[in-house]
């Protein structure tokens, strides 16, 4: 399973116009342990920069990562 | 190479205008700006237009050759140029070159951009197509979360604070207040400026450049030729136009833009001049963080004493480094397409001693850095008065 840490994030209230049920949401970039980095968004608990995350599933696309 | 000039400049107000058409806007800036030069349409060579997503927010393409037609100009080329928010920036950073190696005399370059027919949440969405629409934007990340994930890790490695951004969005609209041709020419208070309606956290509504509608154009020709046009010429001492990875996750460093600091490094070299000899600047504020992140890149301050630099009041139009005397992209207005040129023409204004209220002091030798998306082009221009 992929994990990593958060490099950076932010809680997006004001979503473009596919996204809006969805605000407010969390979104992270993530330094994932492979290497490479990844948008992705957080699944329940906020995060902040240098938690660890970890992978949960890809919805629709999105990556989705949880507090580890 | 030939050294370039800028002959003539036009500019319409920035702001919400329901009764005007994207054509219409266009025309009123290049009109203004060909008055300026006293040149008539038949005289223009070449018309290069910036413009982000007018197929998007109006429907309308091969926009170029149907503006240029509205002027009078045709039989010569026409080109839209697109890079985002640096579209008219990379217009003039080709129209300057197309002069500079001789191919054209007089070249119209051009900005437009019709935003406020559309719904705030389907601009967010138009101006998301500036980002990765594979990665990051089908993730949900917008514009404003872009600006924000970089200035939640610039607070990170550099103890930036709220109140630093707080004192970008203050200081732009103090000095919007005095641009007669700003979209809202108020002044903030620090307050409000902190407790705004959040957008993308830590950004707040205040920290957010507007969606606007506007032109701006200018004239260009190779400097031996500008006397026979104006007797207030301005010399293109320096352009460079560079490129990034478009998404952010891409980016080793999100703190700092790559294309900045290699588009800055260039134009200086190509002016023969120092970051420390600029007396004022133009700079990308889309958010308030770029602002920060820009004064970083030109080298005007050190990396992480930008945030600083802005609360002690230093690039007030009374500090030793003035920015953005225009009100910038947060308080002038943000038309996204015009808003490369705009900055040319606000450089200009300065320059020529035109500014009004806002005319500074030293006036002799400015710079504009334009942004695309969350870096991948920028295009830096350094003016000077003949």
């Amino acid at each position: 399973m992929k994990s990593g840490l958060v490099y950076t994030e932010t809680v997006v209230h004001a979503a473009p116009e596919q996204f809006i049920a969805d605000a407010p949401y969390q979104l992270a970039i993530v330094s994932l342990e492979e290497g490479g980095r990844l948008t992705a968004r957080i699944d329940g608990e906020r995060v902040v920069i240098g938690d660890r995350v970890d992978f949960v599933e890809d919805r629709n696309g999105i990556p989705f990562f949880r507090k580890a | 190479m030939r050294p370039v000039a800028i002959i003539g400049i036009g500019k319409t107000a920035f702001g919400a205008f329901p009764d005007r058409d994207l054509r219409s806007l266009a025309v009123e800036a290049g009109q203004k700006c060909l008055a300026d030069a006293h040149v008539s349409p038949s005289q223009v060579e070449a018309y290069y237009l910036g413009n982000f997503a007018g197929p998007s927010f109006v429907g309308q393409n091969h926009l170029a050759p149907y503006i240029a037609g509205a002027m009078g100009i045709t039989g010569v080329p026409c080109t839209r140029f697109e890079a985002a928010c640096a579209s008219s920036g990379s217009a003039f950073y080709h129209g300057v070159s197309s002069v500079a190696a001789g191919l054209n005399d007089v070249v119209l370059v051009a900005g437009v951009e019709k935003m406020t027919s559309q719904t705030t949440p389907k601009v967010t969405e138009i101006l998301a197509g500036a980002g990765d629409t594979c990665g990051e934007v089908r993730a949900g990340a917008t514009f404003p979360a872009l600006f924000a994930m970089i200035a939640r890790r610039h607070m990170y490695q550099y103890g930036t604070t709220r109140e630093m951004l707080a004192a970008v969005a203050v200081k732009n609209h103090e000095n919007g207040a005095k641009n007669p041709l700003a979209h809202m020419r108020k002044v903030i208070t620090m307050a409000q400026a902190l407790n705004g309606k959040p957008i993308s956290e830590p950004l707040t509504v205040f920290d957010c450049s507007l969606i606007s509608d506007g032109a701006a154009a200018v004239l260009i020709a190779p400097l031996d030729r500008a006397a026979e046009f104006t007797d207030k010429p301005v010399k293109v001492l320096g352009v460079a136009q560079t490129s990034d990875y478009v998404a952010l996750d891409q980016k080793d460093d999100i703190t700092t833009f790559r294309a900045v600091v290699t588009a800055a490094q260039k134009a200086y070299k190509m002016a023969g001049v120092t970051p420390q000899d600029i007396q004022f600047a133009e700079v990308h504020d889309c958010f308030t963080i770029a602002e920060i992140v820009a004064i970083e890149d030109l080298g005007f301050v050190k990396k992480g004493d930008g945030g600083p630099y802005e609360l002690a009041g230093c690039t007030r139009l009374t500090g030793p480094l003035p920015i953005n005397t225009s009100g910038g992209l947060k308080s002038k207005g943000h038309p996204v397409g015009a808003t490369g040129v705009g900055q040319i023409c606000d450089l200009v204004y300065q320059l020529r001693g035109e500014a009004g209220e806002r005319q500074l002091a030293r006036h002799s030798l400015g710079l504009a850095q334009n942004l695309g998306g969350s870096g991948a082009t920028a295009v830096v221009t350094i003016l000077g008065a003949v």
